[in-house]
């Protein structure tokens, strides 16, 4: 802060000064006795105070340095560690959160405002935490899709997949080809009917009311058919260890070729809104920008890196599931901001429905999950017949599938990024640990680094363009 | 708060302490393995693919100066961080690290063991900025210290938490489901 | 209330229909969005389901404009104290709709972390069952819960009606 003349009533809300002021001794003094109710820390009105009882972190005293210097990581102590907290006459450091419509969850944000202009930012998590990876620990590998399918919400297919792939690289099996089609069909419409949901949410946040309703119209779409296929709008369970829990129900292709043709009709419509929207692109071009070198820092992967210009893609450089058998490309933004991921994610909607178009055409037949007894459960008419097919199904439900020891770690390329699953078995039928890489935990992440000296607004749109799911961060 | 967080003066000794040996200039994964003849090294594949990573254990004290490496061999993108509990095993905390090149396509997962009585890990954020939440998650969920994290808090859990609910010894904390189906009064 | 005197009890009784039919149809349920459910929530609000058909489109972000909390997703411990405030800062009348198994008792969350039922938070008065319920199931509970404001059996009364 420079001692350039200042407005008497721009911040703080309480001791608004209309008229001239008399001396300029006395308004600073006035609004720094208002920093020192809701800074210091003696009153109790103050809002973060570490006594509060909802797990009040705080952003931490600093000494003069300007903004977040956390990017390049060499200087990182830096700024969160300072003498004192300096208490400037325009600086005020407000809340966000958790209770927020532009949060997208639970998500809070304290942020340092300089007038307008935002000078630190300290993503807060943890409203969410539900303790999945210890309630993993107690459930076995059969129930485990059941779980890790809540943790991102809105990818749940690609939990599931990942979760699947790591027990299977610690099983040592393979699944069969159609059960990969379908897994990789399933995952690709669900990239689509997340990518749908983001540009609604973040249309909604941009002002753009109507965004909201046409991404929700075609996201219904995708809705209906997980319906049809798994029985569930969301949280599915349908993909697990050893392959899929059910083959493709009648008539399938039909409902593939009316989303692909529906979706791609929505597409078009957002594009001739939001594409030459004059007040969509001043509200994104250039805001909100990461370089790939902050990417990689931060461990941010998916479309925020791809937007910034890292050509990286697992689907690609480490395909699972034999998605690389399909054409499609993958897209690269130059600039890093709002608007080159916001491009980003709609060219993935429209190779997402190409890649699902192209499994149509290629679905091999045959069966859709290993034919292991240790793994799947027998099919319900030879339990009738079989003896042995009992014993397996009754002790697949009962114990679960045994596992040998081993460490594993295995990722897919979800809507947002890399979602990765670790999982430690010491053997038996229970996972010993389970962790898992969230995209949106590192997205969060590097928010300050996007945020810092930009304005509020411009915070609301690149906290949207990052896509964060409070549940794959808080898990 | 004041509490947890780390003197950071001190521990900044620490970490250059823990700089011994001058950076090793690798190009690759196998000069990394040269470079530090202390580490264990395994190749795993993936499921349905023939995509492989490689499984490096260090001791603790090649730590930091092991991802530095790593960095520099072209292992530039921090991908993750996870603590084990391997309770009943004598080194009892593990913490993995999982570093991307995203240029070779290849991955490392590195780990390394410390003690139950002493759980301390050098932190990495010094290297790699995206260390930070991942550090402070691991300290949550496990109570594992980072000397040098500035800013060794809390993340998922309140503030005033006590335990760290992930090691094996915390109980998970179910309370018992009365089912009362059939009731008449329902 | 009609039991106070006969001619102004028949006036009592009808004014507290009128102001029960006119809670019933201007709820404004305040965004509580916390997990899975809210996106189902978020969904019910859209085109395709359209919740404006009962008067209830207007999701507040602020609890002082709202009178209806639909808490959607599971609620931490970490976040009860905030749903708490946000509901103390709802105004009154007031109703709570607890959507989902996590919000109702846990759900498969049986640990640590979840407050086992948000009715240990806040007073409940109807239970969305549903992992998680589907739009057809929220706007049932909703209905629900207007035909039961409706014929009194949820009375919030203030001493002034």
């Amino acid at each position: 802060m420079t001692d350039a003349p200042k407005t008497p009533n721009t911040t703080d809300g309480v001791d608004v000064v209309d008229e001239e002021p008399q001396d300029a001794e006395s308004v600073a003094d006035q609004r720094r006795r208002v920093h020192e109710i809701w800074v210091s820390g003696t009153e109790e009105r103050m809002p973060f105070a570490s006594t509060t009882d909802e797990g009040a972190q705080e952003l931490l005293p600093r000494d003069e340095e300007p903004a977040l210097d956390i990017q390049l990581g060499v200087t990182v102590e830096d700024d969160f560690v300072g003498p004192e907290m300096v208490i400037d006459d325009e600086r005020q450091i407000i809340n966000m959160g958790p209770q927020h419509p532009a949060t997208h969850g639970v998500l809070r944000l304290q942020v340092e405002l300089e007038g307008e202009t935002v000078r630190r930012v300290k993503p807060i998590i943890g409203y969410l935490h539900t303790g999945m990876e210890k309630t993993a620990e107690t459930l076995t590998y059969a129930q485990g899709s059941t779980n890790v399918t809540r943790m991102d919400y809105l990818s749940p297919f690609h939990n599931e997949l990942a979760y699947s792939l790591t027990v299977e690289q610690l099983l040592g099996i393979d699944v069969p080809k159609r059960a990969d089609a379908i897994r990789v069909l399933m995952t690709e419409l669900n990239r689509v009917a997340s990518h749908l949901l983001w540009a609604a949410t973040m249309g909604m946040d941009l002002g753009m009311v109507s965004m909201m309703i046409y991404g929700w119209r075609e996201r219904e779409v995708c809705l209906d058919f997980f319906e049809k296929v798994t029985g569930l709008r969301m949280n599915h369970n349908y993909i697990r260890p050893g392959g899929v829990a059910a083959d493709l129900p009648d008539g399938w292709e039909d409902d593939v070729v009316n989303l692909i043709e529906a979706v791609t009709i929505g597409i078009d419509e957002y594009a001739e809104l939001m594409d030459e929207n004059p007040i969509f692109l001043d509200r994104t071009m250039g805001v909100g920008v990461i370089t790939p070198g902050e990417c990689k820092q931060f461990g941010v992967t998916g479309p925020i890196a791809r937007g910034s210009g890292i050509d990286w893609d697992l689907r690609k450089a480490m395909p699972y599931s034999g998605i690389d058998a399909y054409e499609f490309e993958v897209p690269t933004g130059l600039h890093g901001d709002v608007n080159d991921r916001y491009m980003v994610r709609m060219e993935e909607i429209r190779q997402s429905l190409h890649i699902a178009g192209q499994v149509l055409e290629t679905m091999p037949p045959g069966d859709y999950r290993n034919p292991d007894p240790k793994v799947t459960p027998p099919p319900r008419q030879r339990i009738d017949e079989s003896m042995e097919a009992l014993i397996h199904h009754f002790k697949l439900f009962t114990s679960g599938i045994h596992v040998p020891e081993g460490t594993a770690y295995q990722s897919v390329e979800g809507p947002r990024g890399e979602i990765g699953c670790y999982l430690v078995s010491k053997g038996g039928t229970r996972p010993w640990r389970m962790h898992w890489r969230a995209p949106s935990f590192a997205a969060v992440q590097a928010l300050p680094a996007m945020m810092t000296d930009s304005l509020i607004a411009d915070l609301i749109a690149a906290l949207a363009s990052t896509d964060p799911v409070l549940g794959d961060i808080d898990r | 708060m004041s509490d947890v967080t780390p003197p950071v003066e001190e521990v900044a000794v620490d970490e250059e302490a823990a700089l011994p040996r001058e950076l090793p200039t690798v190009g690759s994964i196998a000069g990394l393995l040269e470079a530090f003849p202390d580490a264990t090294f395994t190749t795993r594949k993936y499921a349905s693919s023939e995509t492989v990573y490689h499984a490096i254990s260090v001791p603790v004290s090649d730590w930091v100066v092991f991802a530095q490496a790593a960095l520099e061999a072209g292992f530039d993108a921090f991908i993750d961080l996870a603590a084990v509990d391997h309770f009943g095993d004598a080194p009892r905390f593990e913490v993995t690290v999982n570093l991307l090149s995203m240029t070779e396509a290849n991955r490392v997962v590195v780990s390394t063991r410390v003690p139950y009585d002493d759980p301390t890990v050098p932190t990495l954020t010094g290297v790699f900025v995206g260390a930070n939440f991942y550090e402070r998650e691991a300290y949550d969920l496990f109570g594992i210290d980072f000397p040098g994290h500035p800013d060794l808090t809390r993340i998922l859990l309140p503030d005033e938490w006590e335990g760290h609910p992930l090691r094996k010894d915390y109980d998970i904390g179910a309370i018992p489901v009365e089912f009362k189906a059939g009731s008449a009064d329902l | 209330m009609a039991g106070v005197s006969s001619e102004p009890g028949f006036l009592m009784s009808t004014l507290e229909k009128g102001v029960n039919w006119a809670r019933t149809q201007s709820m404004w349920p305040a965004s509580f969005g916390l997990a899975c459910c809210a996106i189902e929530m978020m969904g019910t609000g859209a085109a395709h389901n359209d919740l404006a058909r009962f008067g209830m489109e207007v999701f507040r972000a602020s609890p002082r404009q709202a009178d209806l909390m639909i808490v959607a997703g599971r609620v931490s411990q970490k976040m009860a104290p905030v749903l708490r405030q946000v509901y103390d800062q709802m105004a009154e009348p007031k109703w709570v709709i607890s959507m989902g198994a996590c919000a109702s008792s846990g759900g498969m969350f049986n640990n640590y972390a979840l407050v086992q039922g948000v009715d240990q938070v806040v007073p409940v008065d109807m239970y969305v069952p549903g992992c998680p319920p589907g739009p057809q199931s929220l706007m049932h509970g909703i209905l629900s819960l207007q035909s039961k404001i409706m014929s009194g059996e949820i009375n919030r009364s203030t001493g002034v009606f």
